[in-house]
């Protein structure tokens, strides 16, 4: 090993791993989780608010806080959902030679 | 290291902070642990080469990158500790969130971002090696890997009380399942499910935080009721943000406008968020230049508002018990946040709080162990010990050494339970690495002539000048700093300036680099890899890092004024 270490060495090294790497392809998109758990939350939270005793209510400073928060989550949990299906994710160009961004700079 | 914060690996909750919790809140809980452990499962598939494993191939997309930027910062010390620094210093949190994080922020996207993501290298470290030698490389790896092990501890350890506190599980029992847990996700799907997981987390912590503000506020009559209370027992100065800070003055914080703006402001932020691995290495993660850049940008948004959801539950504790924080109130600064979940949020709600606490407190792990295991392993492991082996076993390696991170930081938490005061000593210890990496960086990439020599000397000169000031200087009474937060800052621009002058110093006396072993590393320059065309769409104006970098600074700028008058 030399002295010190090349840059163009580093960088054809990361270049090399970047296609054959298999995250943009394979990665699910994180959108649907997001989604799926906030809508499943807001509603659990949501019945809590509906069945929520006068104690709830009270030691709350009178605000039915689970109903509110459970709404923001459930509207959290659509907006995302909602979003993925207006742009779902884009799969990656056949593969020519992967990676669309610098195919040709090493 | 986190932005320093008043939160002590000693702490002790009080005692009767025991939750009400019920099936519903253990159910919301449960669900969260299945997700997490889902999200490792499924990005188990995208793991194919080591750049997968450490950096998620370079191909997530600006909005995630940012978040997880915001949430691995966003942990629960982070949380409880603001929380605490604001029932004991008021409104001059704020500083921590606005002069202290955000022009550091948008210095890293608009400035420093081409010349790591360009570069390619795959660690902060790794840039310090092609930037300087061997020896700076070598430091500033090792530093990191044993500094992120023992905040992981840390972490580990402060979940530990505040599970004991609010739930009554075990010590031993919180700190295995976190870790555990934290140790699985991480060995399926390496970054890229720790960064999944705080995107999630920072939805959840949002969720938990904002109804315990929204209440707080309530219970004492709003804002102003807040205002007029504290001011009334705290004084004027303690609802401000610059109140008291001229030079000479008194004031809570125990530090002036100067040591504010530049100890606070210019050198602890910029080391912490320019030059600290576990943040920058979401960054380097994004799919672009452009999504690279946009990263701490995008995240210097939520931070600018972050500080009212940490700040006001603080102040609403200062003002509801009477002499909050000492010994005769019977709480301690840092059990606002979770006197507040007991006394005002009913069961699910108060459910989702606790799920909140306990996630940034497995991501405030995580961060730490996911850039441990690409420290060690491409900085140190395939470097100086196994070097020049398949791509395939360095995913093997990376896989056993989070495996053994998590336990070493298992470990560390047991003995942070029995020895906190060394873990406290350790800690400060550490935080002081991070002052002369900021001046390192800084004048490597403005300066050519930099020798490569120069870069270790100032690291060493740095740290020690920041920790003589600190532990002699100040800890000995040499001379007069009122707060440790005070002396923090004024240890941290004695670090800065000594290593900027050891710096020099040695350039004028060592070799410098060749100038063709500079190009994309310094500015000025250009390294053959920059030149990529702008993906698709993001010629639109929103996604312009200047557009967005100034616009951050613009609006944190605005913020000050309501607290300055």
């Amino acid at each position: 090993m030399s002295e010190h270490f090349s840059e163009q060495e580093l960088q054809q090294e990361v270049t090399e791993l970047e296609s054959k790497s298999a995250t943009a392809a394979r990665l699910f998109d994180i959108r649907r989780i997001i989604g799926g758990l906030f809508v499943l939350y807001g509603v659990i939270v949501m019945i809590a608010g509906f069945t929520a005793s006068d104690a709830d209510i009270d030691k709350a400073e009178g605000v039915n806080i689970n109903l509110w928060t459970g709404l923001g989550m459930l509207l959290l949990g659509l907006f995302f959902l909602l979003w993925l299906k207006l742009s779902p994710t884009v799969p990656p160009p056949p593969t020519t030679q992967d990676e669309p961004d610098s195919p040709t700079t090493d | 290291m986190q932005t320093p914060t008043g939160f002590p690996p000693s702490v002790q909750l009080a005692a009767e902070l025991r939750l009400p919790t019920n099936w519903l809140d253990y159910t919301i809980l449960g669900i969260y642990f299945l997700v997490v452990l889902g999200v490792g499962l499924a990005a188990r598939a995208s793991v194919r080469t080591s750049l997968d494993f450490f950096l998620s191939g370079r191909s997530l997309p600006a909005w995630v990158t940012g978040l997880a930027f915001i949430a691995a910062n966003l942990g629960a010390t982070e949380i409880l500790g603001m929380a605490a620094n604001s029932a004991q210093y008021g409104v001059y949190t704020t500083h921590w969130y606005w002069v202290g994080a955000i022009p550091a922020m948008v210095f890293l996207g608009l400035v420093m971002m081409p010349f790591y993501y360009g570069s390619k290298v795959r660690s902060v470290p790794e840039f310090l090696l092609l930037r300087f030698d061997k020896a700076a490389h070598l430091l500033s790896a090792v530093l990191f890997a044993f500094a992120a092990i023992l905040i992981a501890g840390v972490n580990l350890y402060a979940l530990a009380i505040v599970v004991k506190a609010l739930l009554g599980w075990p010590e031993w029992v919180a700190i295995v399942v976190a870790g555990f847990f934290v140790l699985a996700y991480i060995t399926l799907g390496g970054l890229s499910s720790a960064i999944y997981n705080e995107v999630l987390q920072f939805f959840v912590i949002l969720a938990a935080l904002i109804p315990i503000t929204v209440l707080g506020l309530r219970s004492v009559g709003g804002w102003d009721g807040l205002s007029d209370k504290l001011s009334a027992s705290h004084g004027d100065n303690f609802m401000t943000a610059w109140g008291g800070t001229g030079i000479g003055s008194d004031n809570p914080l125990g530090a002036n406008w100067l040591t504010i703006v530049l100890g606070l402001g210019f050198v602890l932020s910029f080391g912490y968020w320019t030059t600290n691995f576990a943040e920058v290495q979401r960054a380097l993660s994004a799919k672009n230049l452009s999504a690279a850049q946009r990263t701490p940008l995008i995240a210097a948004f939520p931070k600018i508002f972050i500080v009212f959801l940490v700040m006001i539950p603080g102040l609403v504790a200062a003002a509801v018990i009477p002499r909050f924080g000492t010994p005769e109130s019977g709480y301690q600064y840092n059990d606002a946040i979770p006197y507040l979940m007991q006394q005002l949020l009913p069961n699910g709600v108060l459910g989702i709080a606790v799920t909140g606490l306990l996630a940034a407190f497995m991501a405030g792990m995580a961060a730490n162990v996911s850039s441990f295991n690409t420290v060690f392993t491409t900085d140190i492991w395939a470097k100086y010990v196994v070097k020049h082996r398949e791509d395939t076993y360095y995913v093997r390696f990376g896989r056993l050494i989070t495996a053994i991170g998590v336990l070493a930081s298992i470990g560390t938490a047991f003995l942070a339970s029995s020895f906190s005061n060394i873990m406290s000593y350790l800690q400060t210890l550490f935080s002081f690495f991070n002052v002369p990496m900021f001046v390192v960086f800084i004048i490597g990439m403005f300066w050519k002539r930099a020798s490569m020599k120069s870069g270790f000397w100032g690291l060493i000169a740095g740290t020690s000048a920041a920790m003589v000031n600190y532990f002699w200087i100040y800890k000995q009474g040499i001379i007069d700093i009122p707060t440790d937060q005070g002396a923090n800052f004024v240890s941290a621009i004695a670090g800065f300036v000594a290593g900027a002058v050891v710096m020099v110093a040695v350039t004028l006396f060592t070799a410098p680099k060749p100038a063709d072993e500079l190009q994309g590393l310094v500015y000025g320059t250009r390294s053959p890899g920059m030149a990529e065309p702008p993906a698709p769409g993001d010629e639109a104006w929103y996604r312009k890092p200047a557009l967005l970098g100034w616009g951050a600074v613009i609006l944190a700028a605005a913020c000050y004024i309501p607290f300055s008058f």
